[in-house]
């Protein structure tokens, strides 16, 4: 479903090139939820940005349901986004002036569809936000605020979702809520690649992979050594 | 949820960015449109006043030519008693005689006893080479008036040149750069100047007065004249001229007498210099109203100009302002897969609307204040029917052109927003 290929990604600053990604090679698959760990700045964001056709790869290949989203227009690749993938952030970036049915239907911006209000109302209830339909985001707990935005994301059945540190602001009962409704999501048939410092994650994970300085690591021991995949 | 609906909620969301905004647009429209009601309104009471002022020109012209026929009827004429044997076609031709007579004849006259004449005035007129100017005026010998003795005494009708002095036409003191005061020479003999008459367009205007005795010095008829201006003659009806004429033959045999403008030729003077001082003045209220409407013109399309370019720097302000406070909003839209077209749409859609917003309540503010205004300053009430104004155009021209301006103005903020990079935004969450 979602493929990287030798990716990497620099920033050309006013204090040299900054590499953030550097030959990134990974795939996630339907029903499949990869967390991707490592510290803050090891550049996770950069390659969720990248995965998601948000920003553009400096050399390497990504394919996105089968599709190069960087080959496309940027009006096409915007369509693709919006049938395809679906974004959680840490800060959940809801609308602030809009309720929380009307935050999850802003999906439908992008693709409009005759049943978005039915969809909503399910997704309303499935997350269990009954109660706080009509409420704008600053009357919701964090936790509300996360499951409204975790809510957002499926409201166009996307086949990804990519999730950015979704439980960095959340206690454990909600880190767990949230974790649970991934799961579900996974069990589904979703494919989920999640990019967090949180070590709690691999439990829920089907996969975990260790990024460090813009490489991808993998744990071989229990000294907590990290090694350059391939590398061994 | 449509575009429609996210931006109302915003609308009702950020009030006080889209009030000032459409407070803005508000200004600009209203300021070009009251601008163009206030120039309306001025136009109007122009146009009514002017109506008034000659509506008032005929009243009082009608009322005049009454008043006059029959103060006329009541009027003396003026005649002048000539030597007998003047030939009057030179007389008319040169408006003075050749001939001459004795002084005497108007003392003889003003003892005489008649009753018909009221004020005598004897003259010696000659057209002459002013050697010292070289150049040719007429010179007019005047004492004053005669008193008629057995009548009351009247105030004179014609100032006296007192001796030693002289009065000189406006060509002549004009184009010599003479002032009263001065001293002038007239064949060899100095005189200060009495007077310096204002133009009356005919003759007098190369004329130059002296006393009477001078003047006979001067021209070589001691004790001579060759007119006596009989004035405020009064004989009622068409039979005046004839009686005076008979009276005058028997007291001075050596002369004859002729009338000296006709009343109807008064009449329709005094008729027709009253018209002409009318119409001037009307003509100079329309120049003044002319010239003041030019300013106010002048001033309406600098002020205009400049208010909805400041206005419309205002507009582009917020809607900086707007973008910069919705980035992160943008940010996700794009992110979920929200064209930018859509985001530039929802922006365009919010420009227009504050337009239109802004030009209706601009356009219907502009006109109040301008009514308002322009009455109180032209102190007349106005109608809106009476503006005469193409209402419909001028609605069109307000809220269209105030919702391009408002457009055209939060362009660039738009574009800002339809190119924002979503990365941007999300890479800056952590």
């Amino acid at each position: 479903m979602l493929e990287f290929k030798n990716v990497s990604k620099w920033f050309n600053g006013t204090q040299g090139k900054v590499t953030a990604l550097k030959g990134v090679s990974f795939s996630v698959r339907p029903g499949e939820l990869l967390a991707m760990r490592g510290p803050s700045g090891c550049g996770k964001t950069t390659l969720l940005l990248t995965a998601g056709g948000l920003l553009r790869p400096s050399d390497g290949q990504i394919s996105l349901d089968g599709q190069d989203p960087y080959a496309l227009s940027p009006e096409m690749r915007s369509r693709l986004r919006g049938r395809t993938i679906g974004f959680v952030f840490q800060q959940f970036h809801l609308i602030p002036y809009l309720t929380v049915r009307q935050n999850i239907m802003t999906g439908s911006l992008a693709i409009p569809q005759k049943e978005a209000s039915v969809k909503a109302q399910q997704l309303i209830s499935r997350f269990g936000l009954d109660d706080r339909a009509d409420h704008v985001p600053a009357k919701l707990s964090t936790g509300e605020r996360q499951r409204t935005a975790l809510a957002r994301a499926l409201l166009n059945e996307p086949k990804v979702i990519l999730a950015d540190e979704p439980t960095g602001n959340l206690d454990e009962d909600n880190a767990q809520t949230v974790f649970g409704y991934l799961g579900q999501y996974v069990s589904d048939g979703g494919c989920v690649l999640l990019v967090t410092h949180d070590a709690r994650a691999a439990a829920h994970a089907t996969r975990s992979l260790q990024m460090s300085r813009g490489r991808l690591v993998e744990q071989i021991d229990d000294t907590g050594e990290y090694f350059e995949r391939g590398k061994k | 949820m449509t575009i429609w609906n996210l931006l109302i909620r915003e609308i009702l969301h950020r009030k006080l960015n889209f009030a000032l905004a459409v407070l803005s647009v508000m200004v600009a429209s209203g300021t070009l449109i009251g601008s163009v009601t206030l120039l309306r309104i001025y136009d109007i009471n122009t146009r009514k006043l002017l109506e008034q002022k000659q509506a008032e020109l005929e009243k009082r012209m009608a009322q005049l030519q009454d008043d006059t026929r029959k103060a006329m009827l009541k009027l003396g004429f003026n005649v002048v008693i000539l030597p007998k044997d003047q030939n009057l076609s030179d007389w008319y031709a040169e408006d003075y005689a050749s001939k001459y007579m004795p002084e005497e004849y108007v003392h003889k006259l003003a003892d005489s006893g008649i009753v018909t004449v009221r004020h005598f005035l004897p003259s010696l007129q000659q057209k002459i080479e002013w050697p010292e100017q070289k150049r040719k005026i007429i010179l007019v010998g005047a004492r004053g008036e005669v008193p008629n003795l057995h009548k009351s005494l009247v105030k004179p009708l014609v100032q006296p040149v007192p001796p030693g002095t002289i009065s000189l036409g406006y060509e002549l003191h004009r184009s010599l750069g003479i002032k009263v005061g001065d001293t002038v020479e007239l064949m060899g003999r100095k005189f200060t100047v009495h007077a310096c008459h204002e133009e009356r367009g005919n003759k007098d205007d190369i004329t130059a007065w002296i006393y009477l005795a001078e003047a006979q010095e001067l021209l070589d008829k001691p004790a001579q004249i060759n007119a006596i201006l009989a004035l405020e003659c009064l004989c009622i009806g068409d039979e005046g001229l004839p009686i005076i004429r008979k009276e005058i033959a028997n007291i001075l045999p050596g002369t004859q007498v002729i009338e000296r403008g006709s009343r109807v030729i008064a009449r329709a003077e005094a008729r027709t210099k009253v018209e002409e001082q009318a119409k001037i003045a009307i003509q100079k209220e329309i120049i003044a109203r002319e010239d003041l409407r030019v300013v106010r013109e002048r001033l309406a399309s600098i002020l205009t100009p400049v208010i909805v370019t400041a206005c419309a720097v205002w507009i582009a302000v917020l809607g900086f302002t707007n973008v910069r406070t919705r980035r992160e909003e943008i940010g996700i839209l794009r992110a979920i897969g929200v064209r930018s077209r859509k985001i530039m749409v929802m922006f365009v859609s919010r420009h227009i609307l504050l337009g239109v917003l802004g030009g209706a309540l601009g356009f219907v503010a502009g006109v109040l204040a301008a009514v308002y205004f322009g009455s109180a300053h032209e102190a007349a009430q106005i109608r809106m029917i009476d503006m005469d104004l193409p209402w419909t155009g001028l609605i069109l021209a307000s809220v269209g052109g105030a919702a391009a301006l408002a457009v055209i103005a939060g362009w660039i903020p738009t574009i800002v927003a339809a190119r924002q990079d979503p990365a941007d935004v999300l890479r800056n969450d952590n």
